[in-house]
């Protein structure tokens, strides 16, 4: 047992510096002051200023929020309805539902954008900030429907059926009982989207049109042509954020347990 | 009772349809879009032309992109068992540490898991860009020649698939390892079983869904692939991929980029079908 712990040992430790080796290799080079950013040339804060002073960052990023508020909101209320129907009703449409939503969660991004892309073409929508918006409500919808259909296993339906008996109409049942026991779900599928939505660069490169560009699709036109050095003061900040975002959403569901 | 099984009918059709059709408009129709365009012929601009042909198809299969099929094929399938092999140790690791321990080190591995992909792909092309730290240690050491390079090659691919999609190996491992009860092994051990027969023949067999679970969040993307071969390939480790985003934008061969969506849907299809029609067939046996 001992000697082979220690083997798993190793390994967690080696892949946990081949994680973060390139994470630092780049946080150290964003603040070097070399064009192409190899060999160390002294250090800078050439690159973050040169971020701040690009309006195009801002630009972009705005329509990544944009697209990320309003797809969330989308998705939630799609994801949430259908998971509580394939739950509730268990019926033959539900069925179908269920499929559509387990098949759309196995199909790799290059798919669907190129299978929405065409669609967009053969019905004529001008590609920009709706298309997007279409594609990522699409993606989002499965894994808000997952999410809450988790929460939905320990939800007592007889809870309902209670309520009726004691003379709840739907709409009361729905605003006093089903969206409060749902809501950690809802909220958890939601929060899921948005990461998705903003982190989501190849759907969005096939649907994306002139003035819609997202962040991540900018980004991959500064990492193709152009200006690595401010790509690498970028991804400081996103790393940032992302431990910040992990280090909160950890602490809530740890929080969450002991309760 | 028969108008209220009716109301309860309409009510559910209600509450289901703007999802159902949601899906059905912009994800079943466009994929069966995606299929019909692939039999449209194209003229030499790569535009429609009226009429039905199997030419793309034909194309396809030629003997100029049979290599890209098979590299897509091995490149997953390599990086999918190297990821497994990576991630059982991890994950036996992880679930063996105690509450504090293991909090630190799963948050260290969501943190990659949640990180922005097309960074950490980014970081891997300054590491092994031709100035670069890792290409003057290969060259001192006489790995690869001064006018070598390690960029832009299939290793390449493979090394950043790997680390793109080990942590999506590692998480559903782990959740499967935390759940196994490790008395068990103690229990083999004392009844003589060695080590290693304890891990394969019963550590193993009960993280199964584990493993599946971490095997189709590899595969699949993997399979699908584009931006990693884009970013840090070079013109001889294209996957299929590449070659859809190619025709789209590039050739702008619109049933062409069609047909190899429509080749790639079937190379992940065929897997899930089978899996359905044995659980389907094992289910009627059972009855």
């Amino acid at each position: 047992m001992k000697y082979k712990s220690r083997f798993s040992k190793y390994i967690t430790i080696l892949v946990l510096v081949f994680f973060y080796l390139p994470m630092i290799v780049m946080t150290v080079n964003s603040f070097n002051n070399s064009k192409y950013g190899i060999t160390w040339k002294g250090f800078t804060f050439q690159w973050y200023i040169d971020m701040f002073n690009n309006p195009k960052i801002l630009f972009t990023l705005l329509n990544s929020l944009i697209i990320g508020i309003t797809s969330m909101v989308a998705a939630m209320v799609l994801g949430t309805l259908s998971a509580f129907c394939i739950h509730y009703y268990k019926s033959k449409l539900q069925f179908i539902n269920n499929n559509l939503i387990l098949i759309q969660l196995g199909v790799p991004d290059i798919l669907m954008g190129m299978s929405l892309l065409l669609f967009f073409i053969s019905i004529h929508i001008k590609l920009g900030l709706l298309t997007i918006f279409i594609a990522h409500v699409t993606f989002c919808i499965s894994y808000v429907t997952m999410v809450v259909l988790g929460r939905l296993q320990n939800f007592d339906f007889a809870i309902i059926e209670a309520a009726k008996d004691l003379g709840a109409t739907w709409p009361i049942i729905i605003r006093k009982i089903i969206l409060p026991l749902l809501s950690p779900g809802i909220v958890a599928g939601g929060l899921l989207a948005f990461t998705l939505s903003i982190d989501d660069f190849v759907i969005t490169f096939f649907v994306t049109g002139p003035g819609s560009t997202t962040l991540p699709v900018y980004i991959y036109s500064m990492m193709k042509h152009g200006s690595p050095t401010i790509v690498n003061a970028i991804s400081v900040f996103i790393l940032i954020a992302t431990f910040i975002l992990v280090y909160f959403s950890q602490k809530l569901t740890n929080s969450k347990k002991t309760q | 009772m028969r108008s209220d099984s009716n109301k309860n009918k309409f009510t559910e059709f209600v509450l289901t349809s703007p999802t159902l059709f949601w899906l059905i408009f912009f994800f079943l129709i466009p994929t069966i879009i995606a299929v019909i365009m692939a039999l449209r012929p194209s003229n030499p601009y790569g535009d429609l032309e009226p009429g039905w042909t199997l030419i793309n198809f034909e194309t396809i299969f030629s003997p100029l992109y049979i290599p890209v099929i098979w590299r897509t094929i091995w490149v997953s399938f390599a990086s999918t068992f190297a990821c497994l092999l990576f991630s059982i140790p991890v994950g036996y690791y992880m679930s063996r540490l105690s509450e504090k321990n293991r909090k630190i080190i799963l948050f260290l591995i969501i943190v990659p898991f949640w990180t922005n992909s097309l960074i950490r792909i980014f970081a891997w092309k300054l590491i092994l860009n031709p100035d670069g730290i890792i290409q003057a240690i290969f060259v001192f050491f006489g790995i690869i020649p001064e006018s070598g390079s390690l960029i832009y090659s299939t290793g390449t691919v493979l090394l950043v698939t790997i680390y793109s999609y080990l942590p999506f190996a590692i998480l559903p491992i782990y959740a499967a390892a935390e759940r196994f009860d490790f008395r068990l092994i103690e229990a083999a051990r004392d009844l003589g079983a060695t080590r290693w027969h304890a891990f394969i023949y019963i550590f193993l067999p009960n993280i199964s869904k584990g493993l599946m679970a971490a095997t189709a969040m590899v595969l699949i993307p993997c399979l699908g692939s584009y931006v990693i071969p884009d970013l840090v390939g070079g013109t001889s480790s294209q996957m299929i991929g590449n070659l859809i985003a190619n025709q789209a934008f590039v050739a702008r061969n619109i049933p062409m980029a069609a047909a190899w969506s429509t080749l790639l849907m079937a190379m992940i299809l065929l897997p899930l079908v089978i899996i359905l029609c044995s659980k389907i067939l094992l289910k009627k046996e059972n009855c």
